[in-house]
């Protein structure tokens, strides 16, 4: 860890103690970072703005002579239909379950494999791989394979037992929808999880072993608040990619059954219903539920950050 | 464990009862894992089992863990039964994604370089830019691109998505390769420096040796995510340009017996993601974590 953070620092303290460098010689330090923050603030910074504007019209694609200002009539329009409460309801409640059990999933396979055993590279490996599937298709692979009533491997499995035959997706779609990103996500938390643990302080842990603290103490009192940081960091970014997914809920449900989340409405309401002042007005609320989000994250990775660069 | 070992060195026989039973409860917890592991596996490696089965076995309940094996699914996916070729977006993903990684590595470099090496002036703020662009949804930007490539004739262009991949990636490349390049020991740069070294010489004798394996890692997990991407290239392509994750959109609604070859189409497209994920397995957590954990 000391040697990769060292350079911070130095960094860091040649860039203070550096002479007071003329215009000239301060704008070829920053001409290497130039085309990239440009490149970034163009295409990723204007899009916001012009869906910010968008979202003050009443336009629907369809009839585009009919086009006016509409103030902030988008916005109540969305936040009254039930449709689209039912959305952002079903975002959250996606969002929460998936991130919540795949990381305590997450959290019991990084302890598994925090300890020496045979053949713990394989299983490793074993449990990447649901992460490294096209998320379509792992989709499609839940939809299909495994929850298809007739001949999925779910009721395949339950017939050998003499089990009831459900149809998964009909019965419980959002669940259904919720297990496969679990799946998917869980060796993602795993992952965080198992690099923090690997951060401890072996020293600190032994000593604590020599003066008798119990297996279920050292995880309570000193794993877990380590780890806490860590747990943050795979909840927050894991919010992050889920909030915004749209891959599962496309491929598994269509959308139906109650299963549309924001992402999906937003690409419904002007897919397909080219409503375009309304999907930028759904849109811009998603953005405000992604930096509420998004500012708990920041100080989490920046904390980790400063953390790593004051270490050294 | 610890503790045993020093107790064992001690000599004290009578710990070999209390050594044996952790000695099973570790074993025990091994076997958890490697359960675990399978369970998680398990329904990939019935897709695999069921791609090289025939339409007719594969669609069976119970499930015919022993039928006979044959390439058919996989025929049937690169059309042999006069469905459409995925060739086209194959080639697609693989152009958009391998270009987008270019781009994204010849603008991340010198940026990184900028916020590492010889930082700019609150370089932590500019790192911190890039990862807030991150964090906004995609989703709330597309309407506008849509609508600007409607009005250019940029609709259904591979150009526009590599672009867009582009910047998608950018943040995460910038903030692990700022990472990486930051290790390169600056002690080094300038004792080259005062040999008498210049810029492209220290880059290329010095930063590179130590950088590349990061880089190379950068390059795998940009890769990835341009792969997967489905919901620009779903609006933003039809026929030309449509991507491989589009292309098995088109196995949503069922189409009679075709579990074979859903299980062939989706081992294929994600053959390059297993792949890349594997090489850069040791970096992924890095990647995924935008940097924050090493």
């Amino acid at each position: 860890m000391t040697t990769t953070t060292a350079p911070h620092v130095s960094a860091a303290r040649r860039a203070r103690t550096a002479k007071p460098p003329g215009r000239l010689r301060a704008w070829a330090t920053r001409a290497p970072l130039l085309p990239a923050l440009v490149f970034m603030i163009v295409v990723t910074q204007l899009p916001f703005v012009a869906t910010l504007v968008i979202s003050l019209f009443d336009w629907n694609a369809l009839y585009p002579d009919a086009r006016r200002f509409a103030g902030l009539a988008n916005y109540g329009e969305v936040l009254t239909d039930p449709e689209l409460r039912n959305s952002v309801l079903t975002t959250v409640l996606l969002t929460v379950t998936v991130v919540l059990a795949s990381l305590v999933l997450g959290l019991g396979l990084a302890l598994l494999l925090d300890r020496k055993f045979r053949g713990r590279g394989l299983v490793r490996t074993l449990l990447i791989a649901p992460f490294l599937l096209v998320p379509v298709a792992a989709a499609l692979l839940w939809k299909h394979v495994l929850y298809n009533p007739e001949y999925g491997l779910f009721n395949g499995l339950l017939h050998l037992v003499g089990g009831p035959q459900p149809d998964w997706i009909s019965s419980t779609p959002l669940l259904a929808i919720e297990a496969s990103l679990v799946w998917q996500w869980t060796p993602f938390m795993m992952l965080i999880l198992l690099a923090g643990l690997q951060s401890r302080s072996h020293d600190v842990l032994e000593a604590a072993r020599m003066d008798g603290a119990s297996n279920w103490q050292i995880f309570r009192y000193m794993t877990l608040p380590h780890l806490r940081r860590y747990l943050e960091l795979g909840a927050l970014l894991g919010s992050i990619y889920i909030v915004q997914n749209f891959d599962a809920v496309f491929t598994i449900t269509q959308g139906g059954l109650g299963t549309a989340n924001l992402p999906y409405t937003v690409y419904q309401t002007f897919y397909a219903a080219h409503e375009n002042g309304l999907a930028s007005a759904a849109g811009v609320l998603v953005v405000i539920g992604s930096i509420v989000i998004a500012t708990f994250a920041l100080r989490v990775v920046s904390s980790l950050f400063r953390e790593e660069v004051s270490r050294a | 464990m610890s503790t045993l070992t020093v107790v064992r060195k001690g000599g004290v026989p009578n710990n070999s009862v209390r050594d044996n039973g952790v000695r099973s409860r570790g074993a025990a917890l091994g076997l958890l894992a490697w359960l675990a592991g399978i369970v998680f596996f398990l329904p990939i490696a019935w897709m695999a089992l069921t791609s090289f089965h025939s339409e007719e076995d594969a669609a069976t309940n119970p499930p015919s863990f022993a039928a006979a094996l044959t390439l058919d699914g996989y025929r049937d996916f690169f059309g042999a039964g006069g469905g459409a070729s995925p060739w086209p977006a194959l080639i697609n993903s693989a152009t958009a994604s391998v270009v987008s990684t270019l781009f994204v590595l010849l603008l991340a470099l010198p940026a990184a370089y900028a916020l590492s090496i010889r930082p700019v002036k609150k370089w932590t703020d500019v790192l911190f830019f890039f990862l807030s662009t991150k964090m906004l949804p995609a989703v709330a930007g597309l309407l506008p691109i849509y609508l600007f490539a409607k009005n250019t004739g940029l609709l259904d262009n591979i150009w526009l998505l590599i672009i867009l991949y582009t910047s998608m990636n950018l943040p995460i490349a910038v903030w692990m390769m700022q990472s990486f390049l930051a290790e390169v020991p600056v002690a080094i740069i300038e004792a080259a420096q005062i040999d008498g070294a210049r810029l492209p010489t220290v880059l290329a004798r010095v930063v590179a040796p130590v950088a590349v394996p990061g880089i190379a890692a950068t390059a795998l997990i940009c890769f990835i995510f341009s792969w997967n991407e489905l919901l620009f290239a779903r609006v933003l392509t039809g026929t030309v340009a449509q991507t491989a994750p589009v292309f098995l959109t088109g196995f949503i609604t069922s189409q009679g017996l075709f579990l074979a070859k859903v299980c062939a189409a989706s081992l294929v497209i994600s053959l390059p993601v297993l792949a890349a994920g594997f090489a850069a397995q040791d970096k992924l957590v890095q990647g995924l974590s935008l940097g924050a954990v090493k």
